[in-house]
């Protein structure tokens, strides 16, 4: 917590958990580098991300759109969809769970289509649209699944959330049958250890049947 | 830091000369190709494949599924799920749809391929960790699998240096349907059938497929199916999604005025690879489709099974597993 309140900034009501991380992070990140350059957020403007890895021996250049926008960057060959969303770009709602494709907790869209972005590396999405839970909705116009994920009450930590509203959207234009089994095989990448289950099938079915 | 090189294959030759270069297709390869990548990097961030090179193989035109006059070319990298929802396949080999839709989980299904489901891995727990041994990782290491966790493993096609299933739904409907794996090399083009494609671990469980230095896999040819016929896969397992086969049999059946005229039967879950079993199918065709006849076909298939320490069910499983599948695929006729 913050305990000095007149160092201007806002009070902690107003942080949100991400704010506090991120600003704590920044300051790390400036400190260290004994400059007051904090990381600027991809979002804001260009889109060209500057990486250390120029010198990187085998980086490779990647273009991808991620939920809208244009981004250059180069990558280790290794460097998986998720971390590149999580750590290049900051894009941190896309979540690292077992980073083996068991649990679906890094559930994106790669054109439209719902994948694990841990087991993607980033390089070979070159050209690809990347749609991300924060590409899906805002926090004054919800994608109708999130909001039924709200009214419903589909979680309970939050951990896997970002993941299973991104398999329910895609879900949306799969071929599935009607029923809540139906679905429960569809989404059966998404593992909920809070035992969410019920409310998430709830969640999908009022917007299927909407 | 060992450093890996990426490059995309700008066409199937620079593929197949850039994959020519390692010393290997099995395992210790240091050149692999990539498609899906959910075999691949997996196994990579687990230490168990350790490529110094990986050639991207997702934008060359191996990605569609087309009619011929011989029967389905299906394209290395059509993805499971594309497969599985082809109207085609749907309509004419519901088996293999079947089993597509009853593997993985509907993203790794978006993005595994024909060709990279083909290879694999298995998903032996001692194969997956490099800290203990394992011949099909290390050759002469030993299997710590025959006295140790082998519940899931297999009982047919073992070997003294390796009980490891082949974890794939896709191959057994595969061998059951007879498909001809194409494959591009340095030396040329060549047509092996999926019987032949994946090897008996014998004395090198390393050696997987017949797949040599190079050797890309193009496509997958279905001969056609005679009609009448009546397929179905059939998976038994630990959880009733998202889970590997403990057994699986995929069968094609043609009853003709009550009489089993042609029937094709593999099993999974239960072998070292897709396990077809001719003489199995033989017993069957000429007789009535009865519950007698199915479990003869069944022990036929099973004659040869070698259990393990804990895998003993699997025996009596599978014999309901085919015996099930068969009444199934018959019920109608």
């Amino acid at each position: 917590m913050n305990s000095d309140p007149s160092a201007g900034k806002p009070p902690p009501s107003e942080l949100s958990r991400r704010t506090v991380l991120a600003t704590a992070g920044a300051v790390g990140v400036a400190t260290a580098l004994g400059a007051g350059c904090a990381p600027q957020s991809p979002f804001q403007s260009a889109m060209e991300i500057p990486m250390d890895n120029e010198a990187l021996e085998g980086a490779v250049s990647v273009r991808i759109r991620v939920n809208g926008k244009d981004v250059n960057l180069k990558v280790d060959p290794r460097t998986t969809l998720l971390d590149c969303l999580r750590e290049s770009l900051q894009l941190t709602g896309t979540k690292k769970g077992c980073d083996h494709g068991q649990c679906g907790a890094c559930t994106v869209h790669v054109n439209g289509r719902r994948i694990n972005s841990c087991l993607t590396f980033a390089a070979s999405v070159d050209g690809d649209e990347i749609t991300t839970i924060e590409g899906l909705g805002t926090p004054e116009q919800l994608h109708p699944m999130q909001a039924a994920f709200l009214q419903c009450d589909g979680y309970q930590c939050g951990y896997c959330t970002s993941g299973q509203i991104m398999s329910a959207v895609a879900l949306l234009k799969e071929p599935v049958g009607p029923s809540d089994a139906d679905v429960k095989e569809m989404m059966s990448g998404n593992i909920c250890r809070c035992g969410a289950y019920l409310n998430i099938i709830k969640a999908i079915q009022q917007v299927r049947k909407a | 830091m060992q450093t890996l090189l990426f490059t995309r294959a700008k066409d199937i030759d620079d593929a197949v000369k850039s994959g020519a270069a390692s010393p290997t297709a099995q395992q210790g390869a240091n050149v692999r190709y990539l498609a899906g990548g959910t075999t691949l990097i997996d196994l990579m961030k687990l230490h168990v494949e350790t490529p110094n090179k990986v050639i991207d193989i997702n934008r060359l035109p191996l990605d569609r599924v087309e009619e011929t006059a011989d029967g389905l070319k299906i394209g290395a990298t059509v993805r499971n799920s594309d497969l599985a929802n082809h109207p085609i396949v749907k309509r004419d080999y519901a088996v293999l749809s079947q089993a597509l839709l009853s593997g993985a989980s509907a993203q790794l299904r978006n993005m595994a391929t024909t060709a990279g489901n083909l290879l694999q891995r298995t998903r032996c727990v001692y194969f997956r960790d490099p800290a203990y041994p394992c011949n099909k990782r290390e050759p002469g290491s030993g299997c710590p699998a025959i006295e140790g966790h082998n519940r899931t493993l297999a009982i047919l096609g073992t070997s003294a240096h390796c009980i490891a299933t082949n974890p794939s739904d896709m191959n057994v409907a595969l061998a059951a349907l007879e498909a001809v794996i194409h494959i591009q090399g340095p030396k040329g083009k060549r047509a092996i059938p999926i019987g032949d494609f994946h090897l008996l671990p014998g004395d090198t469980p390393h050696r997987e497929t017949v797949l040599e230095p190079g050797d890309l896999i193009t496509h997958v040819m279905l001969p056609k199916l005679s009609p009448g016929n009546r397929s179905i896969y059939l998976k038994l397992r630990d959880r009733q999604s998202y889970e590997f086969a403990l057994a699986s049999a995929a069968v094609i059946v043609t009853v003709d005025r009550g009489k089993i005229s042609r029937a094709r039967i593999a099993m999974g879950g239960i072998g070292t690879k897709p396990w077809r079993s001719p003489d199995a199918e033989a017993v069957l065709v000429g007789q009535t489709p009865t519950r007698e006849s199915f479990v003869k076909a069944a022990d036929v298939l099973l004659k040869g099974a070698k259990p393990q320490s804990e895998n003993g069910f699997k025996v009596e499983l599978a014999r309901r597993c085919l015996v099930h599948a068969l009444t199934l695929a018959t019920q109608h006729a």
